[in-house]
């Protein structure tokens, strides 16, 4: 614990890196690789970087292109414009025709900060989860994201993984026996009374949570759920069987997100209270990220008082 | 061009056009206006340009090709069955629940598709990315595209068209279906696309202006692209919606819709004279 560092330099890290090992894998960006943190990827192997300029439509197709010639291409931009300016690219020539093309999004959520509400992207979790099939990861540190990249290169199939702008503290290499797998949620805290079901960083913020609530004695487990989409419902239905209350959290609309996978799913097998902690369905605004993350309650405060609402339910 | 092959060309065409409407009419739905204008086109590159196998419809050094405008199934399915990748029978099932023949162009269970389409202007950025696949494994297959021309109004096309150009993709052959028409009228009218061959050109690409019913013109504008060195071509083929059956010729109405029973009677007769017509009978 301790090292920050932002998820998208732990993303270009570790796909630059994986670049010689993988002849097939290519990289593409649009006009954002210093941004995106691609321009690992450009300086270790210029031949397989393609700078698509400013057009994320065209990008994602050129990309599936590729696909269907056994190359593994992974594209990238804001999550904004991957996610969402190409949603029906990646619809229809990605994910309908199941090639396998990484879609990538950098700068999700609030904590882009000074850029505002046109860069800030709360929708991709539930844009990219409606779409069949689609795989979706969030990993929320340096650590997790560096396997994440390594399982996304060996997974075949369609994919969009969320990157975070800000340095985050590296929480997962200290957990005993943490291991990385897709679709597979870890326990990076156990607790009795509730569980807290983060993605992205709000991982640290839920472990900073668990730590005010042990305080007031309360005891939370925090499930770290890196990937979204498919949910590991197995260790959601445990949580929910354990502890009897869930609180969901990430940087996100409350809408379509984790939150929804989590509380779709106990609906229908085990209904406990699921309370969703994100962006209450409103557009964020401009200021410095850690601002406007407390102006919209996007921290463990914010958690905190979502736990004891879930706790209030809780038979 | 000699006579025989001119006359094979024309005789698949024919019975293309026989299948693809026949598909509509059996399925009361589907896209015949725009499948018959590119037939011509269509046959030729399968017949007589690309280098495909339909016993290896997966050969990594096959030639590739995709419809961008995925509408016009009722040209690609007959044209892939004549060429032998799949049974002619399979082209009953065409846009039904029995079968998985799509009403858009499909390429997870139909043999010989190199790529599923059906949303506009996003088949062509597929193509790019085959051609760029190409270079990168220096591979020498070519990649061939369909576009309509009402398709091109959108703007991912010339994302494309800057994109085969930045990357020099010489092995990419697009070929623009200049119909003229589209569902709500003349492309003229809906949004002019032209000058096709001023923008094509101005967007780094070669152009080659053919009449798309002519076999000897459109072998001959695939054959100028091979030689075509560090740009894409587009060939703009002027053609008739809906050529071979005299009342959707020339009619946007026909862009996607099907034939009663009485019209079905009509096309057929025509069309089936048109075969018998070429075998000579």
């Amino acid at each position: 614990m301790g090292e920050k560092i932002a998820t998208r330099n732990a993303y270009g890290m570790a796909l630059a890196e994986l670049s010689s090992q993988y002849p097939e894998l290519v990289c593409f960006d649009a006009d954002l690789a210093g941004a995106t943190m691609t321009k690992y990827f450009k300086d270790a192997c210029p031949e397989r970087f393609f700078d698509m300029g400013i057009a994320e439509c065209n990008m994602t197709g050129v990309a599936s292109g590729m696909a269907t010639c056994g190359f593994k291409p992974f594209v990238n931009s804001f999550a904004m414009f991957s996610s969402g300016r190409a949603w029906e690219q990646v619809r229809n020539s990605i994910a309908y025709p199941g090639l396998n093309v990484k879609v990538v999004g950098s700068h999700g959520g609030l904590s882009v900060g000074e850029d505002g509400a046109t860069h800030q992207c709360i929708e991709d979790f539930a844009l990219m989860r409606a779409i069949p099939g689609m795989m979706v990861l969030c990993p929320c540190d340096g650590y997790e994201m560096k396997q994440a990249v390594k399982a996304l290169v060996e997974y075949e199939g369609p994919a969009y993984m969320r990157l975070g702008r800000l340095a985050v503290e590296t929480v997962t290499d200290t957990i005993d026996g943490y291991k990385f797998e897709l679709g597979k949620g870890v326990t990076l805290r156990d607790g009795k009374d509730v569980t807290i079901i983060a993605t992205g960083m709000n991982v640290q913020m839920a472990l900073k949570a668990a730590e005010t609530l042990a305080a007031e004695g309360i005891s939370a487990r925090v499930i770290d759920m890196h990937t979204i989409k498919p949910l590991d419902e197995e260790l959601v239905l445990k949580a929910a069987k354990e502890t009897g209350a869930i609180v969901t959290s990430e940087e996100a609309n409350v809408l379509g997100g984790l939150g929804a996978a989590v509380a779709e799913y106990l609906g229908g097998t085990y209904p406990v209270p699921v309370v969703r902690h994100g962006v209450e369905d409103e557009f964020g605004r401009s200021g410095a990220a850690p601002k406007v993350l407390d102006a919209y309650g996007i921290n463990a405060d914010g958690i905190v008082a979502k736990v004891k609402q879930a706790l209030k339910l809780k038979k | 061009m000699d006579k025989s092959t001119e006359n094979m060309l024309a005789l698949n065409a024919a019975k293309a056009r026989y299948y693809g409407v026949k598909m509509v009419y059996t399925a009361q739905s589907g896209h015949p206006g725009g499948s018959l204008s590119c037939l011509d086109v269509l046959t030729t590159l399968y017949f007589r340009v690309m280098n495909v196998d339909p016993k290896n419809p997966k050969d990594p050094n096959r030639d590739r090709f995709v419809m961008s405008k995925g509408h016009c199934s009722p040209a690609v399915y007959p044209v892939l069955a004549l060429r032998g990748f799949f049974p002619v029978e399979n082209l009953k099932l065409f846009r039904s629940i029995d079968g998985h023949m799509s009403g858009h162009v499909e390429m997870k269970y139909n043999p010989g598709v190199d790529m599923s389409t059906g949303s506009l202007g996003q088949g062509i950025s597929t193509a790019v990315g085959m051609a760029l696949a190409g270079k990168v494994a220096k591979k020498d297959y070519r990649v061939y595209a369909i576009l309509g021309d009402g398709e091109i109004a959108e703007g991912q096309v010339w994302e494309a068209a800057m994109s085969a150009a930045k990357y020099k993709l010489d092995n990419l052959c697009a070929c623009v279906d200049v119909n003229g028409l589209q569902i709500d009228g003349a492309t003229k009218d809906v949004m002019p696309s032209e000058p096709l061959d001023e923008k094509f050109a101005a967007f780094g690409w070669h152009v080659i202006k053919i009449d798309g019913h002519d076999f000897n013109q459109i072998e001959a504008a695939y054959e100028e692209a091979k030689t075509v060195k560090g740009k894409p071509t587009v060939i703009l083929a002027k053609t008739v919606k809906g050529k071979g059956v005299s009342f959707m010729e020339n009619q946007a109405g026909w862009h996607g819709k099907a034939p009663n029973a009485e019209q079905w009677a009509v096309a057929e007769a025509e069309l089936k004279a048109k075969i018998a017509e070429l075998e000579g009978k």
